[in-house]
């Protein structure tokens, strides 16, 4: 059952480098060209943030919504960059948020629950350079 | 794979397709497994049977990451992996182990002015019902 009053947490920031064995091994999984990438991380890498995000404490918003995982799915996701994607080296950090919940009603009358969580991801700068969009969704029970 | 040089501006056309398309199984649990471990999301309903079984699934469904992801590995090869500037998919359909998925994409629109790309993305399974659809914005400033 996703808990309502988790709207508008933030998580606490975590450490994201980009690192050539881990954008490799993502690359090997997802059949990519190696060659063709350089030094740039493909275009769903951000998602491989879990791995750092599960490092601190309270940096996992996700943990605050409790998703039954019977009833809920992965609906939607986006990668926006400001800029060409990260590359090898770049030390990001990142903070994620609920930033949305709310309901929606389908054909068959039954309320449907969304959730949406962003991280954002910056640089030493503190300039944004990109964000992970994660859109899930709740079915009620039967 | 073989090799290809990302296209440029001159050769996009509205309507044309990125080619060769890509080919993606038959998807096995260890191709689950290896994507699982290199995207750190340990979810168990993708490569635990008696959980995926207990959420009423007959097997453990393959994580939608992971064909977005070689859905838009392919795609932003093809374009220049330094023009893209978004990619966006919404899970259809479940995937399950065994499937054997085809991926498209489309030119869909061309903004002149500021040479950004809009490709239109699809993943088919093997009964071609469309399990993924995506789209990737690229910007064509970026020289190649």
């Amino acid at each position: 059952m996703v808990n309502k009053a988790a709207e508008g947490l933030v998580g606490n920031r975590f450490e994201f480098p980009v690192e050539r064995g881990k954008v490799l091994e993502f690359l090997e999984a997802t059949g990519g060209d190696v060659e063709a990438f350089g030094s740039l991380i493909p275009p769903t890498y951000l998602t491989s943030a879990f791995f750092w995000e599960a490092r601190v404490q309270g940096a996992d918003v996700k943990e605050a919504i409790g998703f039954d995982p019977s009833r809920s799915v992965h609906a939607e996701q986006e990668f926006r960059f400001h800029g060409p994607p990260p590359r090898l080296g770049d030390r990001l950090t990142a903070t994620s948020r609920v930033d949305r919940i709310y309901e929606k009603t389908n054909r068959a009358g039954k309320t449907l629950t969304f959730v949406d969580v962003v991280t954002d991801f910056r640089d030493d700068k503190e300039q944004l350079r990109a964000e992970a969009i994660m859109r899930a969704l709740e079915f009620p029970h039967e | 794979m073989s090799r290809q040089n990302p296209l440029g501006w001159d050769d996009l056309e509205t309507g044309s397709s990125l080619s060769p398309g890509l080919h993606l199984g038959p998807i096995s649990r260890t191709d689950i497994v290896r994507y699982q471990g290199a995207s750190g999301d340990f979810q168990p309903i993708h490569h635990d049977e008696p959980f995926a079984k207990e959420a009423g699934y007959e097997a453990p469904l393959v994580v939608g990451m992971y064909p977005a992801g070689a859905l838009a590995t392919w795609a932003a090869a093809r374009i220049g992996p330094h023009r893209v500037r978004s990619f966006r998919c919404r899970f259809e359909q479940m995937v399950w182990p065994g499937d054997s998925l085809t991926g498209s994409g489309v030119i869909a629109e061309l903004d002149e002015e500021q040479r950004l790309v809009t490709v239109e993305l699809a993943l088919l399974n093997q009964e071609n019902q469309v399990v993924l659809t995506a789209s990737l914005t690229a910007d064509f400033t970026e020289p190649a």
